[in-house]
């Protein structure tokens, strides 16, 4: 008993540590980077240069641009996984196998089915045979060899894997839901839609709400394997699949240039930071709603 | 007779909705079989259909002529490791933080929540300069020591959540027993943590096993790829024939799938659970 007052510290120490090494140690030097020609490992301090210099390069604009229009694929991702979840809910004959197929896509890793989709979508591919044959000609594109598509087919295949967590994360709150509400609202003459839209979906605002951020968070922070396989590990074609993640890398790896990677990694992180409010704020909101 | 056969119509249109979901989102997996099987002249005019006569040569070439068994059993050590060391910290850690009174202990379980939304291309910059200086890149331990790091808030924030709903007689009973801390996480709270303890395994050790980001750049040698590194230079080397490129892609995703379909409540709790990453 005489050891009791530091104990807790040596069960944590290991904890702190690990964190202080993964996330502590490289977001403070991030900030100390960034004001820095780091040549190497370190380098003379330059005050705002490296800022300068990325925030007046046009393929940063267009990499933060191009994260901009992926937050277009969430809007199709939350109408997609409600109405199937909607569906599923309403425990149509097999509902339980098909939610299982339905959460596939999100368990195959991002670079394998990112191969599969890249050779699927090939200009002389099988999607742009089969739109051939039913008439769709002008749908067959070159969906990954064309500079003005290659972000649009990322785009689906983001669409395609993260809804299928929409899906399930929707499902489970349905799940959980009080019926007798969308019973009496049926017996009292609601149609379909009017019960969707009137009963069961002012239910879900909290669970619609997380989904979005979560997956703001996604497109902007994580969709470097997407962007990596489809672009050809170049962001291509050109620079049309170019994100912020692979502006980092590429100024890390391949220009050897930390000191300009700090720089957009400390305004990625800023951004990070400011979607980690409303994240929690929803987190704890969702919590009470189960306590409940 | 007509009425008792046909289901409702609207019936009928929310089954053909979900029949076309299920195809879209099976459609690249039934691709990638299929195309495996054919050869490589078959699939230039034969793209779409079921193979004519399935050939399974190009598995042949996946496992013997190319590194995907090495990748994989690189893979393997990466999540082990990862999946062991973050498990222990995160246990000991949760376990503090939910049970006992310290200083810091608000502040500490904040914080490290937080982290679950940075992302990891944040970290990656002064890592990166730091392992070229200690010689540390391309190295199991290197690369093992990053992976626990970044999957640890989320064991934390799972572990101390679940530790928190325990009820506190059986902390009690073993401490009156003379049962001393360690023998209390061992013995009875582990135990009775099997399914997030599980839940935790799976997110875990599917995140370490699908990234690619931290394996390119920590883990340039040739003999160190993960095989999800692997694959990208596979389909790179043998990019216009396809369907040997699917036979590579068929034999990397058959671990998780298998997984999946035997463990697919902890799949699907689990990355519920871990939505953030």
């Amino acid at each position: 008993m005489h050891s009791s007052r530091i104990t807790p510290y040596l069960y944590v120490a290991p904890l702190v540590a690990l964190l202080l090494f993964v996330f502590g140690y490289p977001l403070v030097r991030i900030f100390e980077f960034s004001f820095k020609m780091v040549r190497g490992i370190d380098g003379p301090w330059i005050g705002f240069r490296n800022y300068e210099l990325v925030l007046t390069q046009s393929l940063f604009w267009e990499s933060v641009l191009h994260n901009i229009y992926l937050l277009l694929a969430v809007p199709f991702m939350v109408g997609w996984s409600l109405i199937i979840s909607v569906i599923l809910y309403e425990r149509l004959k097999g509902w339980r196998l098909y939610r299982i197929v339905l959460f596939l896509p999100y368990i195959l890793a991002i670079p394998i089915i990112a191969v599969i989709v890249k050779k699927m979508f090939q200009f002389n591919g099988p999607v742009n045979e089969v739109l051939r044959w039913i008439g769709f000609d002008f749908l067959a594109l070159d969906w990954i060899g064309s500079s003005d598509v290659a972000l649009w087919t990322v785009m689906l295949l983001i669409i395609w894997r993260e809804s299928a967590l929409g899906i399930i994360l929707f499902l489970a709150r349905l799940l959980s839901l009080d019926e007798s509400l969308i019973e009496s609202a049926k017996i009292e003459g609601a149609n379909w839609w009017q019960r969707l839209w009137f009963v069961i979906v002012p239910q879900m605002k909290i669970v619609i709400e997380f989904y979005i951020v979560v997956s703001v968070i996604t497109i902007l922070s994580a969709v470097f394997a997407y962007v990596f396989v489809i672009g050809g590990g170049r962001g291509g074609p050109g620079t049309s699949t170019m994100v912020v993640e692979f502006y980092i890398f590429n100024a890390l790896i391949r220009s050897s240039l930390p000191g300009i990677a700090s720089a957009v990694s400390v305004m990625l992180f800023l951004v990070s930071l400011l979607l980690i409010v409303p994240l929690f704020a929803i987190r704890r909101r969702a919590n009470e709603e189960e306590v409940r | 007779m007509a009425a008792l056969a046909r289901p409702r119509p609207d019936q009928a249109l929310k089954h053909a909705i979900l029949i076309a979901a299920t195809l879209i989102a099976l459609a690249p997996t039934i691709f990638m079989i299929l195309t495996s099987l054919k050869t490589s002249e078959e699939y230039t005019f034969n793209k779409v259909g079921p193979p004519e006569n399935p050939v399974l040569e190009h598995f042949h070439t996946v496992l013997f002529d190319s590194g995907f068994i090495g990748w994989m059993v690189n893979s393997t050590i990466l999540v082990v490791g990862a999946v062991a060391l973050s498990t222990v910290v995160s246990c000991l850690g949760a376990y503090a933080i939910a049970r006992m009174k310290f200083a810091g202990r608000g502040m500490l379980f904040a914080v490290s929540t937080a982290l679950m939304a940075v992302p990891p291309v944040v970290m990656i910059v002064p890592l990166f300069v730091l392992y070229t200086q200690l010689s540390l890149i391309s190295t199991y331990q290197g690369a093992i020591l990053i992976y626990a790091g970044l999957i640890t808030p989320f064991s934390v924030y799972l572990l101390t959540s679940f530790f928190r709903t325990l009820p506190q007689e059986i902390f009690e009973s073993a401490r009156i027993d003379g049962a001393g801390d360690l023998l209390i996480l061992w013995k009875i709270v582990l135990p009775l943590s099997l399914p997030p303890l599980l839940t935790l395994v799976v997110v875990n050790a599917l995140y370490v096993w699908n990234d690619l980001l931290i394996a390119i750049i920590f883990l340039q040698d040739d003999a160190k790829r993960t095989l999800m590194a692997g694959i990208n230079v596979f389909q790179g080397r043998y990019g216009d024939q396809i369907p040997l490129t699917m036979a590579g892609m068929v034999f990397a995703s058959a671990p998780m799938i298998i997984l999946y379909v035997a463990f697919q409540r902890y799949f699907i709790q689990g990355l519920m659970a871990g939505s953030i990453k």
